[in-house]
């Protein structure tokens, strides 16, 4: 019999170069834990550098990290992936840095990409330019998620800058999302009349948490059997009572 | 203004060899937010876009806009180019990027009106 867990599925680390520098792994899960959060994902700017580290110190605490990656398409539609395990995320990291736009981090005008270890100490900075686009188009972005055994969500649709109905001006009916993000700026009553063409879609809410304070601001009750990525992949597609509740 | 008269004058790159290019143009429109266009553009616009994604296509059908400028030489998806013929849209490629080539539609007469 399936029973709730409470899922931020959309959290920034201090390696995304917008988020604050608080974000640290240890901070983020001692602060998910006070707030009885049962599953985050760690989801960076074209980066999964924090991820394995977040994912033990969760795992201390009894939180299930998934590891996770926001990716910036060639349309500048914000992508998130989620993917069972930290090689699958390592391996989409590689095609992400193939296919980033060149250059380097300017920390004075984007911020700093910091790398840490599990109890706060910097082991180094991404020099990438994280906050740039990848020359993907959304369609290759989903495939190649998938192609991982990964989960696709189009991140913040009800946000017009990188949200894919912004960018794109409507979901293109043969782009195989799993799931829609809905973010904590509008309320989810708000959110089935704006885009009730898409009811037949999984929604999720999540923070996207770039300090600590929003973490857990909106969530997601999963339905599941236990916590596991199967089972989320299960709930999201509603399968033997499994299912995914909105805020 | 013909849409043949602006491909000439600019020397414009035409990718869908179907297109009819005796469309009226009534004014231009530039934005790479869909959604934008959407709200804002006009019928018998012609389009100035760095977007390559199909969904261009749509959204110049939805809007009856004249034609597609693509900027800055981006190569339109084999998709968005089959999707134009089937449409009827006209799409065109230019080297320059958007503020030159707004910048001589302009001096051809074209308003976004």
């Amino acid at each position: 019999m399936p029973v709730e867990f409470r899922a931020d599925l959309h959290i920034h680390t201090c390696l995304s170069p917008c988020s604050d520098l608080y974000m640290t792994p240890y901070r983020i899960v001692e602060k998910a834990a006070s707030l009885g959060l049962n599953i985050i994902a760690i989801c960076d700017h074209n980066s999964v550098e924090n991820v394995d580290v977040t994912r033990k110190l969760a795992k201390e605490k009894g939180i299930n990290a998934i590891p996770g990656i926001e990716i910036t398409t060639a349309e500048e539609i914000h992508i998130v992936g989620l993917l069972a395990d930290i090689d699958g995320a390592l391996r989409l990291q590689d095609i992400i840095y193939e296919n980033l736009q060149p250059g380097e981090n300017d920390e004075e005008a984007f911020g700093y990409q910091v790398i840490v270890n599990e109890i706060d100490e910097v082991l180094g900075f991404n020099k990438r330019l994280l906050i740039g686009a990848t020359r993907l188009s959304v369609t290759k972005i989903v495939d190649m998620i998938h192609s991982f055994g990964g989960i696709a969500i189009a991140a913040h649709i009800d946000r017009e800058g990188f949200g894919i109905i912004g960018q794109l001006g409507f979901i293109p009916s043969d782009l195989r999302l799993d799931a829609l993000e809905i973010s904590s700026r509008i309320s989810i009553e708000t959110a089935r009349k704006k885009f009730k063409e898409y009811s037949h879609m999984p929604w999720i809410t999540s923070s996207d948490a770039h300090n600590l304070s929003d973490i857990g601001r909106v969530s997601t009750g999963l339905f599941m059997n236990h916590s596991s990525f199967d089972e989320f992949c299960l709930a999201l597609q509603g399968i033997d009572g499994r299912k995914v509740m909105l805020d | 203004m013909k849409l043949q008269e602006i491909v000439d004058s600019l020397s414009l790159e035409v990718k869908t060899p179907s297109s009819d290019l005796t469309k009226e143009v009534t004014g231009g429109y530039v934005s790479d937010l869909l959604s934008d266009v959407i709200a804002n553009s006009k019928e018998g616009h012609v389009w100035v876009t760095l977007q390559t994604h199909q969904n261009i296509v749509a959204v110049a059908a939805l809007r009856e806009l004249s034609g597609i400028i693509l900027v800055n030489n981006k190569i339109p998806e084999p998709e968005t180019l089959k999707k134009a013929e089937e449409e009827g849209i006209p799409i065109m490629v230019t080297s320059l990027p958007a503020f030159e080539i707004v910048g001589r539609l302009y001096a051809l007469g074209l308003r976004c009106r």
